[in-house]
């Protein structure tokens, strides 16, 4: 009963992202970055060993002019569900230490950095590149340590960090609905930085089990689809695109195999 | 110098080439731990690792040293469960090799993990989902076995078995040996067969997922397998280099033909499970995620479909071809042609099932992802290598580690 309870409360938070409104200016990318306290190096130029919770990726559809086209992908952490979303999404089944987990009240995929000891199995779980290691520690540019987010911890050299989907605004308006006695917070109580960035709104953010939330009829678009669905990896985060090849993108297909 | 601690009946060479030889392999052991202090001190950015890359050359190190230490477990089932009592002449030499190999691992995996104070939290917070959770107490376990199956050997030694209770107490460890071995092979089988699951339960890396039975995938099933047809291949290596170097016999020629032929008759099967395997992967596993066998061995500058054929055909089939036969295991090149192939072939296969698993993409707009180590990851892992020589010297000089050794070579 208890648990038939729980699972009728159970939140899924999620996103989606509609391709076709996606400029690629990248705000979305900042804001995360300086609403999480992600580190950033002098010298940014290798991509391989730098954090971008949020990352936007430049898809090209291979043909040349005129027929050239382009898109710009965002792609947090994908907040997997797993097989039959039983919350065994890839990295958090691997981690050896239980640093990452599952939370079945939201569906969000957490990192624990106090836990992490680096061995970074859940990296290479992850089909997404998602997560990020610290290969440094941070150093902040002089007086920068005055802007950090006071709510997000920094993270030390040798562990894992990833989208958390600004958990720390969740239980922040949590708070404050416990607080005013209420138990449900309202759909823009709870929005991640990079979704209130976007000046094209083409991140909407909510809960997919909601029917009075937008995520809940967007995700059901003729033109939604999510990243490597062949995979079973069950991804919390939906895009939307008219066209075909970018939803072709979205996943991996055998020579002349039709979608 | 040392000569009251050399075993009675048996020659060394003299102390001063010997204490040349340690420093040599100490230099190269000095330049390892350099390596991983400035890796312990500042951090996995002395690594070529990176994001795409976060297993590399140190997880395949630990991969195939403890395949190749899986002599150890293997040889040990076969002399104290099975019953091959000839066994008995090289299964001190296994176990020793196996140790080497096994405190090897766990040394890398102190230098490979990003927090190494932290260590302890794979036993504390164990998430039991997780292959690396049972490779970690499987490991350690298997390592205390192989230290108690060790430690009889030292107190073998000419001055310390003079001790009346060491001397009881080696003997008495060597009655209950049978139970250590067949503890051992029991760990052996789970901490080799997680290893395979380690990379085989990774549903969203195509190119390493594998299906399987409950909870482990045929990965499982096949590392423990080949750990044991090519663990042997190693000691007998290691054996006959050892040799070369000694310039003595140490072991009869039976005894490594007997272990050559069950390690062929291992590797023969072995291979059949694996040809099946990717086969299996390659037309029904690979294909239902959207990828066809030479997506995986094409459009990068490395991973061929020759690598494939090396470790399947030229290292798995040819030594098991050569190791089931009499005549192949009488002719002495054809059998260290067959071990070194056997032995390369474990390593490929770790390499692939790490390092190729990193390196194809899954994401359709993202590319093959190259990677060569630092000279600090090089060094590291030659590290173990130099403290295995050094601990073998010190072994073979001071330790009756050939049983042997007297008939084969008779002083003058």
């Amino acid at each position: 009963m208890k648990e038939e309870q729980s699972k009728e409360k159970a939140k899924k938070f999620g996103m989606v992202i509609d391709l076709d409104k996606c400029t690629g200016c990248g705000a979305c990318m900042v804001a995360c970055m300086s609403e999480n306290n992600v580190p950033f190096k002098e010298d940014e130029s290798n991509k391989l060993d730098s954090i971008t919770w949020l990352k936007v990726y430049k898809l090209t559809n291979g043909k040349p002019f005129p027929d050239a086209d382009i898109c710009y992908l965002p792609r947090p952490c994908q907040h997997c569900g797993g097989k039959g979303d039983h919350g065994h999404s890839p990295c958090v089944s691997v981690c050896p230490a239980t640093a990452t987990d599952y939370s079945k009240e939201t569906g969000i995929v957490s990192q624990i950095y106090t836990r992490c000891f680096g061995c970074r199995y859940c990296m290479a779980a992850c089909p997404y590149h998602a997560r990020y290691f610290n290969w440094w520690d941070p150093v902040w540019p002089e007086g920068m340590e005055k802007y950090l987010n006071p709510n997000v911890s920094v993270r030390m050299r040798g562990i894992v960090e990833k989208c958390s989907f600004c958990f720390h605004r969740y239980q922040i308006a949590m708070d404050k609905a416990y607080y005013e006695d209420r138990e449900e917070l309202e759909e823009n109580e709870y929005q991640t930085a990079c979704a209130q960035a976007c000046p094209a709104k083409a991140i909407t953010f909510g809960d997919l089990n909601n029917p009075g939330h937008a995520v809940y009829e967007l995700k059901k678009d003729k033109n939604a689809f999510r990243l490597l669905e062949r995979l079973q990896t069950n991804p919390k985060v939906y895009y939307l695109s008219s066209r075909e090849w970018v939803r072709r993108a979205g996943d991996n297909y055998l020579k002349d195999e039709k979608k | 110098m040392d000569s009251a601690l050399i075993p009675k009946g048996v020659k060394r060479c003299p102390t001063w080439q010997f204490a040349l030889w340690i420093g040599a392999a100490g230099a190269v052991l000095l330049w390892g731990v350099i390596a991983m202090l400035l890796i312990w001190f500042k951090g996995l950015n002395q690594t070529n690792m990176n994001d795409s890359y976060g297993f590399a050359l140190w997880i395949w190190a630990d991969l195939a040293v403890i395949a190749l230490g899986g002599g150890a477990f293997f040889t040990g089932f076969l002399r104290y469960i099975v019953g091959k009592d000839e066994l008995k002449n090289i299964i001190n030499y296994a176990v020793l090799i196996g140790f080497i190999c096994y405190s090897s691992a766990l040394l890398i995996l102190a230098i490979d993990i990003g927090q190494p104070l932290r260590g302890w939290f794979i036993f504390w917070h164990a998430n039991v989902h997780s292959m690396l959770t049972e490779v970690a107490f499987c490991l350690t376990c298997y390592f205390g076995v192989l230290t108690i199956e060790y430690v009889p050997l030292i107190l073998e030694n000419r001055q310390i078995d003079k001790v009346p209770f060491f001397h009881r107490l080696g003997h008495n460890m060597h009655e209950i040996m049978a139970v250590f071995a067949a503890t051992g092979a029991f760990l052996s089988f789970f901490h080799q067969g997680s290893l395979g699951g380690v990379s085989g339960v990774l549903f969203g890396r195509p190119f390493a997922f594998r299906e399987g039975i409950f909870i482990w995938p045929w990965t499982f099933f096949l590392f423990t397998w080949s750990a044991a047809a090519c663990g042997p291949c190693f000691t007998i290596l290691i054996t006959k280099i050892t040799e070369k170097i000694t310039g003595k016999k140490l072991v009869k020629q039976n005894v490594i033909e007997l272990l050559a032929k069950i390690s062929g008759w291992m590797i023969g099967t072995y291979i059949i499970a694996k040809i099946i395997d990717t086969w299996y992967w390659a037309k029904v596993t690979a294909p239902a995620a959207g990828f066809n066998l030479m997506d995986f061995y094409s459009n990068n500058p490395f991973y061929g479909i020759w690598i494939l054929i090396l470790e399947i055909v030229i290292c798995g089939v040819v030594p098991a071809l050569i190791l089931i036969t009499e005549k192949g295991r009488k002719s002495s090149a054809m059998l260290m042609t067959a071990i070194i192939l056997a032995v390369l072939g474990a390593c490929v296969n770790r390499w692939v099932m790490v390092l190729q698993v990193m390196a194809v993409p899954v994401l359709t707009f993202e590319n093959w992802a190259m990677y060569y180590p630092s000279w600090q990851e090089v060094a590291t892992t030659i590290l173990p290598v130099a403290y295995g020589v050094i601990l073998i010297s010190l072994s073979y000089r001071y330790l009756p580690v050939f049983p042997q050794e007297q008939e084969l070579n008779p002083e003058t």
